[in-house]
């Protein structure tokens, strides 16, 4: 049973998201417990699967159908994608669980199973992208994730239609590129499998349709994780998605898509390639300087939580590829460190955001006023994610930010240095402008009524069903931070390429 | 130059293709128009997959005669007799992609012609920032 993992991880929620389509016409009722019930199948899957790469201490092949690479589609999973698939899955289950009151509230009835079908949908697509070892495959996995979050995002509030819009012409020219990337490595190599692909490159390094199709690969991926230049379309989409949508995606999506770039640029091509062949290091770390200083101006000048929060996810993209850029073991490290804590950062301050707009429909952080005293714990929840960001210890957010300062220091890149520590006090003076509005006025009355009625209301007034998982996501940053060393000695030091 | 160019005709009709796919997608003002410019865009990819598959005087490649495993040793099989399958077969999951698209693009267009009574761009930002 546990040898078929990788492939039930995703055919689980893929099949499970229409049988909760069919069953909804029969019972509307049954479609949340069918959600919970395969993601946490899916938390059980991913968990095995990372206790059996730990325990063989090398990657698990599985051969979809029985048939063998090359010829074959293949799933691989090795430290770097078990841990993915682990981070995904536990985050994709808190959030879910959160997600049950708040889409009551935003959404119509009617539109409730088609949801949670298109939540099983983007988790089916998330998780195919990290267990995949065909390039091919994880084209059509990229638009099963993308397809659904076009239709989830369109859910939204006013606006929302045509933000979706713009992200699937956006995300069309991404998955796009990506394939023609494809296009140009099968017509070199005549190879779609990733293991037989980081055979087959290092005989063609000078060729220059090669280095065409990395180009393609980069801007692909580029846009769907959205990195600075690629990024128009991520502020709007995110923002005027509904709650639990944001919550989902904004610290799921672009961090897998981090994780392809980390794959296509350190297993597909050689890591050699980016970095003593062509200057594609020092071009990614101009490019995460610039789109980190952008992003920190653009967020300074919103006072819509939300949007602030998105063009966040930007500066945070940025980070990555900056430890990326560093092109050493500890940069990597961080790197990759990153991709598990943001997500868990951003899970924490979506899901505030979303629980702030649930009970007094506040997003602009200047009607935060007198909030510590009608949400005090959904604002302690905050305070966490919040400090995590900005690099307090012991949140998880300082060792990822950590190790990607000894990376650009060993790499003795002082621009990158500078910029991550800047970042951070901008970061700083962000969080504590929203911390300052809600903490920090003088005692009135209350401004916002609680609106009573409403079964399980807890201290917040927010149902503890919202309350429950973001802190559990609070008590995850703590947690990730107190044992983050432990992750990288059983972990991440074997993700890291060898040649590092 | 010219001998060059039409040796590779495949490239540039795809190249082409792609460049008039982006034009209307990133320059229209109009959805439907760049909706229009999306498809071109998908399809010059899908072109370029089909002629990278093909080949000049190939066929399917069905190795007809042959009965188990009787008579395979006298059959010699030339590789350029045969078109590649395998980009050609991709392309099937690509186009059902690009269907997805289409239809996922129409869904929203309808939707926004419904709440914004239009499908010109500026219009529906004027109507956003109401």
């Amino acid at each position: 049973m546990i040898e078929q993992f990788p492939a039930l991880i995703v055919v689980t929620p893929l099949i499970m998201s229409f049988i909760l389509f069919v069953v909804s016409y029969w019972n509307e009722r049954l479609c949340f417990p069918i959600l919970l019930a395969t993601l946490s199948a899916c938390v059980v899957f991913a968990l095995g699967i990372l206790d059996m790469v730990i325990k063989h201490g090398q990657p698990i092949h599985y051969y979809l159908g029985g048939w063998d690479p090359p010829w074959g589609i293949e799933y691989v999973i090795d430290h770097l994608n078990a841990l993915v698939l682990v981070t995904v899955a536990i985050v994709a289950w808190l959030v879910a669980l959160y997600s049950k009151s708040v889409v009551e509230k935003e959404l119509h009835e009617s539109k409730l199973p088609q949801f949670y079908t298109l939540f099983l949908l983007q988790v089916t697509g998330l998780f195919g992208i990290t267990a995949t070892g065909d390039m091919f495959n994880l084209y059509v996995l990229l638009e099963i994730a993308s397809f659904s979050a076009y239709a989830i995002i369109a859910m939204g509030e006013r606006g929302a239609d045509f933000a979706a819009f713009r992200y699937v012409v956006f995300g069309t020219i991404g998955a796009c590129a990506y394939l023609l990337g494809v296009g140009y490595l099968y017509i070199l190599t005549g190879s779609l499998n990733m293991a037989d692909l980081t055979q087959l490159i290092p005989k063609l390094f000078y060729n220059k349709a090669l280095l065409v199709g990395f180009a393609l690969f980069l801007i692909g991926v580029g846009i769907k994780m959205g990195i600075f230049p690629l990024h128009t379309w991520l502020p709007d989409a995110y923002t005027l998605a509904p709650s639990a949508v944001s919550a989902l995606l904004a610290p799921l999506f672009t961090k897998v898509g981090a994780y392809v770039i980390i794959r296509i640029m350190f297993t597909v091509f050689d890591p050699s390639f980016s970095i003593k062949l062509y200057p594609v290091m020092d071009i990614l770390g101009w490019i995460a300087a610039v789109g980190i200083a952008f992003a920190c101006i653009m967020a300074l000048a919103q006072s819509d939580l939300k949007r602030m929060l998105c063009y966040l996810i930007v500066a945070e993209m940025g980070y990555i590829v900056i430890g990326i850029a560093s092109a050493n073991r500890l940069g990597l490290t961080g790197a990759i460190l990153h991709i598990v804590n943001d997500m868990f950062m951003m899970a924490c301050l979506f899901t505030v955001a979303g629980a702030i707009m649930y009970q007094t429909g506040a997003r602009n952080i200047y009607q935060f006023r007198y909030l510590h005293r009608t949400m005090p714990v959904t604002l302690g929840v905050f305070v966490v994610g919040a400090l995590s960001v900005v690099g307090v210890p012991p949140m998880c957010g300082f060792f990822s930010k950590w190790y990607l300062i000894l990376g650009t220091i060993e790499a003795k890149k002082w621009l990158l240095l500078f910029v991550l520590l800047a970042s951070s006090l901008v970061n700083a003076i962000l969080f504590f402008r929203v911390i300052e509005n809600a903490y920090l006025e003088p005692r009135g009355e209350h401004a916002f009524a609680h609106d009573g009625g409403h079964p399980s209301i807890s201290l917040d007034g927010v149902p503890w069903s919202m309350l429950i998982p973001m802190l559990m996501i609070a008590a995850g940053i703590i947690l990730l931070g107190i044992f983050s060393g432990v992750i990288i000695k059983h972990v991440i030091q074997f993700a890291v390429p060898a040649s590092f | 130059m010219l001998e060059y160019i039409i040796a590779k005709y495949n490239y540039w009709i795809y190249i082409f293709l792609l460049m008039i796919g982006f034009y209307a997608m990133m320059a229209k003002n109009n959805l439907m128009k760049k909706l229009v410019g999306m498809n071109i865009f998908q399809w010059a990819i899908i072109f370029y997959f089909v002629s990278i598959g093909a080949k000049k005087g190939g066929t399917v490649p069905i190795i007809s005669g042959v009965h188990g495993h009787h008579g395979a040793e006298h059959l010699v099989v030339h590789a350029v007799d045969y078109i590649n399958p395998l980009p050609h077969v991709l392309m099937l999951t690509a186009i059902v992609v690009g269907l997805a698209t289409t239809g996922i693009a129409l869904a929203l267009l309808i939707v926004i012609y419904r709440r914004y009574g239009t499908l010109e761009e500026d219009e529906i930002l004027e109507e956003l920032k109401k």
